[in-house]
Order: C-alpha cells, then structure tokens, then sequence
C-alpha cells in the first residue's frame, strides 16, 4: 500500500489522537474507560449505518436515505411488537428483510435506469419516512422481553465503563466490513466500480449484481442500526434520526475515504464516528459551549479532508505530468 | 502459416448500428505465433471488427471460429474464457487498485472462502517477472508509468485468456525506449504461440513487429498481406483509398516571410515535463505544419500557445507587443482561435443547436452582456453553413446529430466567425468522411491566401505536403526540426521524425542534428 | 427565445398542473373559489401561490446552477442563517433596508463559497455544497444563540406576510423575481453561456467562455435566491428558527427543477418549468389534504413522482423507446437522419 493512498487514514488516525490528547489535557476525566463506553454506545446505530454508507460511497455512489430507513425501522418495530403482536425476533426477522429488499430496488434503479444514485436514494428518502409516517406519526415505546436482555446485556470494564450490546454490536459490524471490504470479491468489485466503472465492465466485475448488493447492504446495515437506535432509546419515532445520512457521510469522509469512489477504509470511518463522538463529548465536558459547535466542527473537517483529497489527486496529477483539463 | 487453420478466422462478419452498416462482409484471420497488424483511418471498423471479436459487441451477420469451432461470446468475460484477451487503449484496468489486485480481479484467489492478499501478491511477483518486471505489486497502479500500466494490462490478458491477444494502440502514449520493451514482450509471447491482433497509427511499428497487415476502409477489408514485400507507398493508398501523387503536386509555394508581417512570435517557451522550450514565429498567410508521433509534444506546444496551460518559461509577444495568456479566453481576445483534437470532449457542446455552436466563441468574446441577436446568429450560422458546406437539415439541429466531417465544420465555423489571426487546428481531418477531409484541406490552403496565420497539427503526412508552406517537427517533447517549403513530402517529414526521435537529449529545440540530416537529404 | 418556444416547452408541465387543481377542484368543490376581503385575497389556490413562495424562489436559483450540471444542497441551511442574520439585525436597531442588503449579502457570501469551491477547487458540486449543509445550521444557531429569535418589525413582517393589491407578498416576490431572472439570463447571453457550460464545461473554456466566473455567478444567484427566501420564511413566522427554517427545501427545489422538466445532466434549462414545477409540488401537498389524507402522505407521493420522473427522464427508457437514439459513443460517426427526440424528457 502506497503512503497516498493510507495518507488520509493516517491524517485521521493522528486528529483523532491529538483532539483526544487536547481532551485529556483539559479534562483529565475524559481518560476513562466511562467516557469511551459512552462513545461506543452513543454513536453504535451510526456507526453501523456509517459501515454502510462507506460502501456506497468508495463504490462513488450516495445513499440518502438511511436516516429514514433507521426511523422506518424503529416505528415499524414498536408498533408490530405493540400494536400487531408480532414476537420479536420475527419483527426483527421481517424488517431487516423489508430494508434490505428496500435497498435493492434502489441499487435496480440505479443501475438499470441509469440514474444519479443521489436522487434515486433522494426518492428512498422519501419513501422510507412516509411509510415511518403512515405507521405511526407518534413516538411509539417498545417494551418487549427480548428487548429488556439485549438492554441489560454489558460487560463492566476496568474503570467502570459500560461496554454494551449495541456498542460491541457496532464494533462487530465495522470488523464484519473491513473483512467484507479487504477479503472478499464483493469488496474487490466496490473498490473497481469506485475506480472507473468501464474499466471494472470491462475487466469483468459484475456491475449490475454488485451495484445492487451495494444498496441492499447500506439499507441491511440502516436496519440494523435502526435497531441498535430502538434499543438506545427504547421506542421507535417517524421523526428520529434525521440528517442521519449527513453525519454518515461526514464520518465517512473524515474517515479518510474518497468522496469520488474508489479509494478509503472502513475502519477509517470508525475513526470518523470517533472524532465527531469525541467533539460532542468534549462540548459537553466543557459545559458552556453549545451544541451547534458540533455541526461547525464537522463542517470544518469535511472541508479540511475534502480540501486535502483534492490536494492530493491535484498532485499526483503534477507528477505525472498530465494535462490538466481546462 | 498458409495451410494451417488459423487460430482466430472470421467469415463474412457484419455490424450494423441502427441502420448504419459499420462493418461489411470482413474476413479476418490470424495464425498462433503471428503478429497481425489491423490498420484503417478512424472510422474503418477497426474498433468494431475487435469488439466482436471480444464480445463487447454482437455481430449480426458471419461467424467466427477459434481453433476451428465456431464461437459466439456473449460478452468480454465470456470472449476471456475462450482464449481471446484485449488490452484497449489507456481505459483498461483500475489506478486506484494495486498491481495485484489489477491482475486477480474477478478471480482473486481463496483461502477458507475468504480472498488471499498474500496469495494473489505472490503469484502476481511470479506472473511479472515473466516479463522482466520487478515492481512492488501492491503498490497502486497510479503510481505507475503507463508503460508499466500496459505491460501489467498485457500480463492480466495473456494470463487470462491464453490464445488471442487483442492490443488496441497499445504504443499511443508509450516513448521509443518504452514502445521496444513493449515489443520485445510481443516477440517473446508469439513465440509462445500466441496469436497477436496489433492495432496501430504508426507505419515504422507495423514495419518493425508484424508480420502480417489487414488493411480496413469504410467498414470494409480492403487487403490482408504479408509485411514482407509490402510498399509503404502502396500501404499507405490501401488505407486511404486514394492516389499519392496528385496531392503532392498541389503542395504549396514557398513563401518570403520578409515580407509577411509577424502576427505573434514565442521565444523559448516551454514547460517542463510537457514541452522543451521553442521558438515559433508566426507570419500572417502561412501554414505551419507540425508533424510528430502522438507523445511527441504537438498537442502541448499548441496548448501553451493558447492558453491552456501556462509556460514557466520563455516571451510570448503579440504584435510585437509582450503577451501572455492564463487562459484561452485571453487568447481568443488577441485573435487566436483553436479547434481541438478530442472533438467530442472539447469541440462541441453537443446539446446545442448548430447555430448556437456556431456563434459561442464570437459570444463568448464579446461577452455576456453583448448578446448576439437572434437575427444576427442566423445570418452567422447560414453563412457559414453555406461557406463550408456543413450538411444538416435545419440550423436548429442539436449538433450531435450531425456526422464527424460536419461537426469538425462548425467547429472550424466557430472560430472563423471569430475572424481570427491565428487559427491552431490539431488533427482537424481525424475521423472525418473522405469528402469533408478534402474540403477542410481546401479551406485551409483559402484561409491562409485571405492573410490568416495556421498553425496545422497532424499525422497525416500527405496533408501536410498538401497544405503547409513549412513543417515543423517534433520529437520526444522537443522541437527538432524544421523543413522549408519545396522539401516536404512525406518522406523527409517522416526521415525528419525518425531523426528526431534518434537525437540524443540534450539538444535543445531550434535546428539540431535533425535539421542537418535534411540539409543532406535535400542536398 | 420567443414566447411560443417558451410556452411549449412548459407544456406537459402546465397540462400536468391543470390536471392537478382538477383533480383538487374534484375533490374539494370549493378549490377554486377566491375571496377577497381585508383587501388581500383568500383561497385554496392563492394559498398554494403563497405557500410554494420559498420553494418557488430556491427554485429559481437552483435551475441555474442545475443547468450548469451542478446541485445546491446547502440552500436550506443557507436559508437558515439568513433568517437568523435578519432577525439578529433587525432586532439588533439595524435599519430594515440595511437588515435586507446585508442579509442578501450574506446569501450571496454563501453562495460565493460553494463557487468557489466548485469552480476553483474543482470539487464535485454535490460535494462542495454539502459541507455547507452540515456546517449552516449550525452557524445559524450560532447566530440566534441556539433560540427562536422573535422580532416585530412591521416592515419585515410585511415581505412574509403583506400583500400588494391584495395577492401575498411572497407571491410578487417570487413571480418578480423569476421573470426578473428569465429576463437577464434569456436577454442577454448568460442563459446560452450557462447552458453550454452545463453541457460541454471543457469545450466551453476552450471557447473563450469564462467558466468560473459564471459558476460563481450562478451559487451566488442560488444564494441570493436563499437568502430571499430565508427572509420570506423568518417574516412568514416573525422570528428566525436555526434548526428548522428551510428544513428539507434543497430537496423540494430540485424536485421543483426536476418536475419542471430540467435535466440534472445540466443544459438546457426552464425557469418558468421550474417554478410550474413548485406549484405542482404545493399543489399536490394541498390536495393530499383536502383529500382527507394524512400530510405524511406527502413524502410518499413526492417519491413516487421522483421515480416516474425518473424512468421517463432514464437514458435506459430513451434507448428503449427511441430505436433513432445511436450508442452515445457512436452518434457523431453516423450521419443521423433520424429526427431528434424533443429535448426535456418529463412528458
């Protein structure tokens, strides 16, 4: 692996130790295994959809629409549990088969209607919260048994910090992705359709087939965090989880991935949950600062790392000596 | 090879697009250890005959048959598993993937059902040395050369399919030393029986590896000879269809330039890694050919003269006056104009009607606020449509409906309402039909009588002769020579090249040994 | 462009929007009643004109920069922060024709950046105008200190909610400001530079057109459109609301563009498509209701028209139905004798 393309990995890398150096030195207490449980289980439902979403884009797709599939995911999940009866593990069952199926016929669309992905999954985002709406437009509270165990379910780390379900659950998904991205085909097949899409036809990759797995695994993986969400916050609400997809895609960026396809890690993206995990900590922490700073933060990142990937493809282009175009 | 069944033979193979027939009844075949050359002007049906042949395309009428069964690949992976591999130009495997990960794609070697990094490195250490290549393979291909590019899109190919390789103008962007070692590698797979199909522009390779040439006019063959024996001149006629001799009779008179006023003038211009610096004084009513291989800098010494990238050294003056241009914009206001060689990707705006193509360039110039009125655009458009003889129904037609020739007319169109000084045009004849060729060769000689000043790239050598009062010649991103009108036919443009690519580095532009070779050959 | 040209190119929009309030008019009979009293106009279809007002504005802004094949999706939060800049100024004992300069200036600010970004930086528009999606609410709340800052200047009341011979203020904004648009690009030559840009960005530069400078005209304009809209949306509810204000509206002004008929490939372009497309998006949402649906009904209908949008507008349907549409690859080798397929696809 070459140094330009582990570069922004590495940039993240070295941020996410200094900004939690810069923590510690201010809040000595931020060093606890408490404030790092916190982070994981905070931030576990979008990490998992982040898993996703690194896929879609280093195959230089877009998804939109996975804030919406979380919440669909959550009202659909209280109110089958509730309302309908239906035992938990087969409303756990049904709806990640509904997501996925979701996702795939947003992949189909994209790929044999030859359409921006970004505004097929503009119209998943739409579809997905309506169908959130028409079940239920209100916050709808989940008591199920199955629900209480998973809640209950922690491993109590030296320090005191709580290592829970959904937080080992989302660092699971990340080691899940990296072997999907690193030691599989499939993962092969991203990178090259992320890299130029004639090229990968022509050398074989099966566009088509891929494209549509593609989707079908950020909406899979939009369930599953729709779940962990559900078991964060014990209900389901067609309003939750809005702007979802933006703080993925910021993650995911920061994580050091091109936004243009093609090049990145998944576990550069956990490092990008970590970062804006840690930002929000550090607000609360400090206690006077207010919360928008996070958004100003993360923008200012997502500028920083964008404007950092455009130095560099800038200058490899320089090296080569290519034209650059007009 | 007569005899012996041919290891690839195509019988009466025909390729329509919607009614358009783009290959007509064509016979092909190659033998196994053959080198065969596939030659054509653009638009002879070479890129269709070779996307049949790989399943890229379905043909609609022939058969083809490999080692004497008749196949019918559905597609290129299924053209992969029958012996026939490609290698297309430059949009072949992936830059942001490593050498490995190029070379195993889609066939990435397993361990317990999951792929083997360290399988697939090791055997791609093995695959390359093969061909005498010692890189880090998990490096990415970006950081490659587009020689080694080539040779790992070579390896991939060979090491797939086995039988057929397909090499689409494998040497378009490759330097002498890299276009040997590339040939080299050619040699050592025929002999090991494998059948190569070699697609080229450039006469010397055809002459140098193959063995033997299929020649394609129009969609359809015109010959398959073996090279031995094989007139260039005669190569050359096959191609274009067309007699030598009348043309080189027309070539243009010698010129006093004493008397020509200078329009602009560029001393030591140039950019390093693109161009060595040159001189070039531009006088009005001339025509400065330039000829070289593609690589050889002839796109980028106009890209300097227009704007488009920016010299780090030499003066550039304009009317005697200093000049300098940070875009074409600034170009075009001191009566510049350039038709580019990619029309597709930098000529035309294809949703735009012919008339809006027409007039962009004088708009763009007289600015936003100072629109053109509609009346006005149409008069444009219809003179021009008249003048050059563009062949569409209506002015309102979106020009991507009109044909290669008719579309390089109203690009040409679009400058000459601009009433340039300067007119660059860079391969202005590729990929037209033979009558818009002749015509736009006509215009240029009418341009340069009215006083313009052209500068006229191309790797067309009878044009050239044709057209230019003098020929400028490049090599290996340098300018080498010069020839004076009365010395230019194609044969001392083409003995300038091959002199210039044979100068050692070091000798910077002006007239080097190059020019002295001519002075003898003149002589 | 003439008139008639105009006209037929906004057909399908206008018979798809007569098809629309009949079908309201079938539902609620009383749709089409309008009632003038307090000397301003009441009714279910000024409503509509008043309400699609921020839609219809970013709309206009998003044409252009759409018709240069980008997308601007920062335009609701840029509405954001110039709703919370004109309540901060306002509030702030800033004159009102001061509070407005500044404000559109702030919006034109936004806009500058996303072009630069664009046009300097050369990085993808979706790209480039996301990061100030992320970032502008928060600089918003930033501005309002994170509350609902309430002001009651009468005079910046009046943009949201006064009306001028009796039709809504809002209304003569967006109307206005839409011909005021059609007009600059279409009299003089921006409208054919951007569409060329829009098309061929290379060729383009090649031609002498000042690519970046347009590019940066045109976010500017898509903020400046913002910006007016911010101050229609803060006025319409007497204060500035960081985290709601323009919530969603960058994707309801590229439907707005889409349903009118303007390709997301950039080109060719319709402001008056657009703003048709605006009132075809309200009207359905006021139809939703008087059907009796719930509004959250809204969202699924406005997926629906995305994907029949879609799979009209789809290259995959063209080479479908169009047997004269050539392989993009091979059309400029081959005379084409077939006639052209008219330009917009939503038909």
């Amino acid at each position: 692996m070459t140094s330009s393309r582990l570069f922004p990995l590495a940039t993240t890398f070295v941020i996410f130790l200094i900004a939690y150096g810069l923590c510690i030195a201010e809040f000595p207490n931020m060093l606890s295994t408490r404030v790092v449980g916190n982070l994981l289980t905070d931030n576990a439902f979008l990490g998992i959809a982040a898993v996703g979403m690194t896929f879609v884009i280093l195959s230089g797709g877009i998804d939109l629409s996975i804030g919406s599939v979380i919440a669909f995911t959550g009202v659909f999940l209280a109110v089958a549990m509730g309302d309908w009866g239906v035992p938990p593990v087969l409303a756990l069952v049904i709806v990640l088969a509904l997501t996925t199926a979701f996702g795939a016929l947003m992949g189909a669309m994209i790929h044999y209607l030859a359409m921006p992905p970004f505004i097929v999954t503009l119209a998943g985002m739409f579809f997905a919260r309506g169908m959130a709406f028409l079940i239920s437009i209100d916050s709808v509270p989940i008591t199920a048994d199955l629900y209480d165990t998973l809640q209950g379910l922690y491993y109590r780390m030296p320090g005191g910090g709580r290592l829970t379900f959904i937080g080992v659950a989302m660092l699971a998904v990340v080691l899940l992705g990296i072997v999907l991205a690193h030691f599989t085909s499939f993962g092969r097949n991203v990178y090259a359709i992320g890299g130029n899409r004639q090229s990968a036809e022509l050398m074989g990759v099966p566009i088509a087939r891929t494209t549509i797995l593609i989707y079908a695994l950020s909406s899979f993986l939009a369930g599953l965090a729709g779940i962990a969400f559900s078991l964060y916050t014990s209900a389901g609400y067609s309003l939750a989880a809005v702007g979802v997809e933006l703080d993925a895609i910021a993650a995911v960026v920061i994580g050091g991935t091109l936004l243009t396809g093609g090049s990145g890690y998944v576990a550069g993206t956990l490092l990008g949950i970590l970062i804006m995990g840690l930002i929000q900590t550090y607000i609360v922490f400090d206690g006077t600062l207010s919360s928008w700073w996070t958004k100003i933060v993360i923008g200012l990142l997502l500028f920083s790392f964008i404007a950092l990937q455009r130095g560099l493809v800038w200058l490899s282009a320089r090296r080569r000596g290519a034209a650059m175009p007009a | 090879m007569i005899g012996r069944e041919p290891l690839l033979r195509a019988d009466g193979v025909t390729k329509e697009f919607f009614g358009v027939t783009a290959l007509s009844n064509v016979d092909f075949e190659l033998a196994a250890g053959e080198i065969h050359a596939l030659v054509g002007e653009n638009g002879a049906g070479k890129s269709t005959l070779i996307k049949i042949l790989t399943g890229a395309y379905r043909r609609d009428r022939g058969r083809i048959a490999l080692e004497g069964e008749s196949i019918d690949p559905a597609d290129v992976m299924d053209a992969q598993k029958l012996g026939i591999g490609t290698v297309y130009q430059e949009v072949n495997l992936l830059p942001n993937l490593t050498v490995a990960e190029n070379l195993f794609l889609g066939r990435e070697p397993k361990r317990f059902g999951l792929t083997s990094p360290r399988e697939a490195n090791r055997r791609s250490r093995e695959i390359l040395s093969q061909y005498g290549l010692d890189i880090d393979v998990t490096a990415v291909l970006a950081t490659y050369s587009v020689a080694v590019r080539q040779i790992v899109a070579i390896a991939r190919a060979v090491d797939l399919s086995g039988k057929v390789l397909i090499l689409d103008e494998p040497t378009a962007s490759l330097d002498a030393a890299e276009v040997s070692r590339l040939f080299s590698i050619l040699e050592d797979l025929k002999a090991r029986g494998l059948g190569i199909v070699f697609i080229t522009h450039f006469f010397d390779q055809v002459y140098r590896i193959a063995d033997r040439v299929t020649i394609l006019r129009n969609g359809q063959k015109v010959a398959t000879r073996p090279i031995a024996g094989l007139e260039r001149i005669e190569l050359v006629s096959m191609m274009l269809g067309r007699e030598l001799q009348e043309q080189e009779a027309h070539g243009a008179e010698p010129v006093d330039y004493s008397k020509k006023p200078v329009v602009a003038s560029f001393e030591g211009v140039g950019k390093r890694g693109r161009i060595a610096p040159f001189d070039l004084t531009m006088h009005a009513g001339e025509v400065v050919g330039v000829a070289g291989l593609l690589g050889s800098g002839r796109t980028e010494t106009a890209e300097l003269m227009f704007g488009i990238a920016q010299p780090d050294e030499g003066r550039i003056a304009v009317d005697g006056r200093p000049a300098s241009f940070s875009s074409p914009r600034e170009a075009i206001h001191h009566g510049f104009g350039f038709c580019p060689e990619d029309r597709k990707l930098d000529g035309i705006v294809d949703d735009l009607s012919v008339r809006e193509n027409v007039i962009l360039a004088l708009q763009a110039r007289r600015g936003w606020a100072k629109p053109l009125s509609r009346k006005e655009q149409e008069e444009i458009a219809d003179r021009y449509i008249a003048a050059l003889d563009i062949r569409t129904s209506d002015r309102e037609k979106p020009i991507k409906f009109l044909s290669g020739g008719n579309q390089q007319k109203v690009i040409l169109a679009r400058w000459l309402a601009t009433d340039p000084r300067l007119l660059i045009l860079d391969e202005p004849t590729r990929g037209i039909d033979v009558g818009a060729h002749a015509e736009i060769i006509r215009l240029i000689g009418e341009l340069r009588e009215r006083g313009m000043s052209l500068l006229v790239i191309s790797s067309e050598l009878e044009e050239l002769v044709a057209y230019a009062t003098r020929v400028r010649v490049l090599a290996d991103r340098r300018h080498t020579g010069e020839l004076e009108a009365g010395a230019i036919t194609p044969d001392t443009i083409m003995r300038a090249i091959a002199a210039g690519e044979d100068e050692t580095p070091g000798d910077r532009g002006g007239k080097g040994r190059a020019a002295e070779i001519l002075a003898e050959g003149a002589a | 462009m003439t008139m008639p040209a105009t006209i037929k190119r906004v057909l399908p929009q206008l018979a798809a929007l007569v098809v629309i309030l009949a079908l309201n008019t079938a539902i609620a009979p009383g749709f089409l009643d309008i009632a003038y009293a307090n000397g301003r106009l009441y009714g279910s279809l000024i409503d509509i004109l008043n309400r699609g007002a921020p839609v219809a504005l970013l709309a206009i802004g998003m044409t252009l920069v759409i018709a240069t094949r980008g997308i601007d999706l920062s335009v609701g939060a840029v509405m954001a922060i110039c709703g919370a800049v004109a309540a901060a100024l306002i509030t702030g004992d800033h004159s009102l024709a001061a509070t407005i300069l500044m404000t559109l200036g702030v919006g034109i600010l936004c806009g500058l950046w996303n072009g630069a970004l664009v046009a300097f930086l050369g990085i993808q528009p979706i790209i480039a105008t996301l990061i100030l999606m992320v970032a502008g609410r928060g600089i918003a709340q930033l501005i309002t200190e994170g509350v609902i800052l309430t002001f009651n200047d009468p005079g910046l009341i009046f943009v949201g909610s006064g009306s001028v011979f009796g039709m809504p203020f809002p209304v003569i904004l967006w109307i206005v400001i839409g011909i005021a648009a059609s007009l600059i690009f279409r009299t003089t030559a921006l409208g054919l530079l951007v569409e060329a840009i829009g098309i061929n960005r290379r060729a383009s530069a090649l031609a002498g057109i000042g690519t970046s400078a347009l590019l940066l005209a045109v976010y500017a304009a898509s903020g400046l459109c913002a910006a007016v809209a911010g101050i229609v949306a803060a006025a319409d509810i007497r204060g500035a609301d960081a985290n709601n204000a323009g919530l969603w509206l960058e994707l309801d002004a590229i439907l707005a563009v889409v349903v009118g008929g303007n390709s997301l490939m950039g080109g060719r372009f319709s402001i008056a498509g657009s703003l048709i497309g605006a009132m075809i998006i309200q009207s359905v949402n006021t139809g939703i209701l008087l059907a009796g649906f719930p509004p959250e009904f809204n969202l699924v209908i406005k997926a629906a028209i995305i994907v029949v949008i879609l799979v009209v507008q789809s290259p995959a349907s063209h080479t479908l139905f169009a047997f004269f549409k050539h392989r993009p690859g091979r059309a400029a080798e081959t005379p084409a004798g077939a006639a052209k397929p008219e330009e917009g696809g939503a038909r």
